[in-house]
């Protein structure tokens, strides 16, 4: 979604002075630049069907590989960071990442959404604006989806609060400052020409790393790896996967801010690149003498999903098939051979998918952005200093969510004590954390 | 009276059923139960991780029959339900004190 300048709206100043002063206000009124109804209506539901990504999208995908005794804690720390990232996300979230003031590291102003009217507008990449009350809503989904992934690789064992805490301090630290760098148009990343269409590493390498860093911190579940802890509800997968790759084209197709050809573009890309990691996924499982799961098709999806977003709007439809192939296959490897010779308990593979996959999706967009292989990209685009660019953006990301997360993680810790007793690990966090239980 | 339970391959019920009803059996009672024997059980994976389970699904079917009726039972069943593979399950027969039917208070083999 690179962005661009933010046009404050003087509705209200301009009206006092509309009785006073006709001709002037007639003038100012042509030139105050007004959403045109159609993109401000597919803004509004893009922000609706990011929203349905997590709710119920991400809590169904997640909670149905939890166990039976850990549902309800799944959902509603899905359910809970979301709510909390919104309310900060108006508060100061916004102004951190896309306020007036401010430096390539990070703005300021806007908090409290001071200043914005219904007739604020924010710029998109071409002459039009959208509302920009559409465009912070639009935003604020973002945050909540990305700190809502993080949970994949520590669900079954952190307490409620402590995910809560961490959220605080994470976001703060790690996503705002990113989104800033990756979005806004002093960003250092948006400066240095880094391609990320929809937020491959602002949200997916930067979540994946994060929940990583974080499942180290906080250790294995107990039992793991020795203890089965299958899914217990591949059918609440499905449908998760189902809802979320729906929901995927608000974020996608969404992020191009008005609905037109490159949203169009993005929209192809965002079905056969999913499409073809789908497959792919399941041949993988096949020529690794298994058969094609269930789980292999809907992890395959979310590899896909993943891999797309930074190349959405930057990449032809083959180059994106192509792109979904790839990711999916490393995704496999990664998660099926990798992780379990590494040791460490990243529960639901939210870096296994979400880093993995979005290392694989920012770096080959620098590839499939090359107009020879039917990419967007000008005739004069030169493909080894973009993916320069590229590995310096993913680099960075990861180096400020390694150093973030871990210090979100401590201070969460030093608050709350981070992890539940043996006993309610054992019992389930259901019941220990939430007094209630999933099924009945 | 005898005392027939059969443990047999799930996808075989219907079939044993309806020959069971042929030779004039009038009622059993069936269950899902879990098990093992010599077939040990079965692998599932999820995302590479590899979990075996030991007990596989069985299908339970308890008759309660009259003496002279209950070779022929085990008999039919043992034809029915066999497939030549391991895991289609074992038959056992028990001797069966009594029976009463609870509507009328019936016992021995009219109950039944």
């Amino acid at each position: 979604m690179m962005n661009r300048k933010l046009i404050c709206g003087t509705g209200a100043l301009t009206a006092s002075l509309f009785a006073a002063m006709p001709a002037w206000a007639q003038e100012a009124a042509a030139a105050a630049p007004v959403p045109n109804p159609g993109n401000n209506a597919w803004m509004m539901t893009s922000t609706l069907l990011v929203l349905m990504m997590i709710l119920p999208g991400l809590a169904l995908f997640y909670g149905g590989l939890t166990r039976s005794k850990n549902m309800l804690s799944t959902m509603t720390q899905i359910g809970g960071v979301t709510a909390l990232a919104m309310l900060m996300w108006v508060i100061v979230g916004y102004g951190l990442a896309f306020g007036p003031e401010g430096n390539q590291f990070i703005s300021w102003g806007k908090f409290f959404l001071a200043g914005v009217t219904p007739d604020s507008t924010a710029a998109t990449f071409t002459d039009e604006v959208i509302s920009e009350y559409v465009f912070i809503a639009f935003q604020m989904t973002f945050s909540a989806i990305t700190v809502a992934l993080v949970l994949g690789s520590v669900v079954e064992r952190m307490k409620f609060s402590a995910v809560m805490a961490f959220t605080v301090v994470w976001l703060l630290i790690v996503y705002y400052p990113i989104a800033h760098m990756v979005w806004e148009a002093r960003g250092v990343f948006f400066v240095m020409g880094a391609l990320d269409f929809a937020g491959g590493t602002v949200v997916h390498i930067n979540a994946g790393v994060s929940a990583l860093v974080a499942a180290l911190i906080l250790g294995k579940r107990k039992g793991y790896p020795a203890e089965p802890m299958p899914p217990h509800s591949l059918t609440l997968t499905f449908v998760g996967t189902g809802l979320l790759w729906v929901g995927w084209f608000g974020f996608n197709a969404g992020s191009a801010l008005e609905a037109n050809g490159s949203a169009a573009l993005a929209m192809i890309n965002t079905f056969v690149a999913t499409a073809s990691a789908a497959l792919f996924w399941m041949l993988a499982e096949k020529f690794s003498g298994h058969k094609g799961s269930a789980l292999g098709y809907c992890s395959g999806i979310i590899a896909g999903l993943v891999a797309v977003t930074p190349a959405a709007g930057n990449s032809g439809p083959f180059g994106a098939i192509v792109l979904g192939a790839v990711a999916s296959i490393v995704c496999f490897i990664f998660v099926s051979k990798v992780k379990p010779a590494l040791g460490y308990d990243d529960s639901l593979d939210a870096f296994g998918i979400h880093g993995v996959g979005g290392i694989v999706g920012a770096i080959g967009t620098g590839i499939v952005y090359a107009p020879s292989l039917g990419g967007p990209g000008g005739a004069d685009f030169d493909m080894g200093g973009q993916l320069v660019t590229q590995v310096s953006a993913v680099a960075a990301t990861i180096a400020l969510s390694v150093v973030g997360t871990a210090i979100a993680i401590y201070i969460a810790k030093a608050i709350t004590g981070l992890r539940v007793s043996p006993e309610v690990e054992s019992d389930g966090l259901d019941i220990g954390e939430h007094g209630e239980r999933a099924y009945n | 009276m005898k005392f027939i339970i059969a443990i047999i391959k799930p996808f075989k019920l219907d079939e044993v059923r309806e020959a069971l009803g042929a030779i004039g059996v009038a009622g059993m009672t069936v269950s899902e139960v879990k098990g093992f024997g010599r077939q040990k059980g079965q692998t599932e994976i999820y995302r590479g991780a590899e979990y075996s389970t030991n007990m596989l699904p069985k299908v339970k079917i308890e008759v309660a029959a009259p003496d002279d009726l209950a070779p022929k039972i085990v008999e039919t069943i043992q034809q029915v339900a066999s497939t030549e593979a391991i895991g289609d399950g074992k038959i056992f027969v028990l001797d069966l004190a009594s029976a009463v039917r609870i509507r009328t208070g019936e016992a021995g083999d009219t109950a039944l």
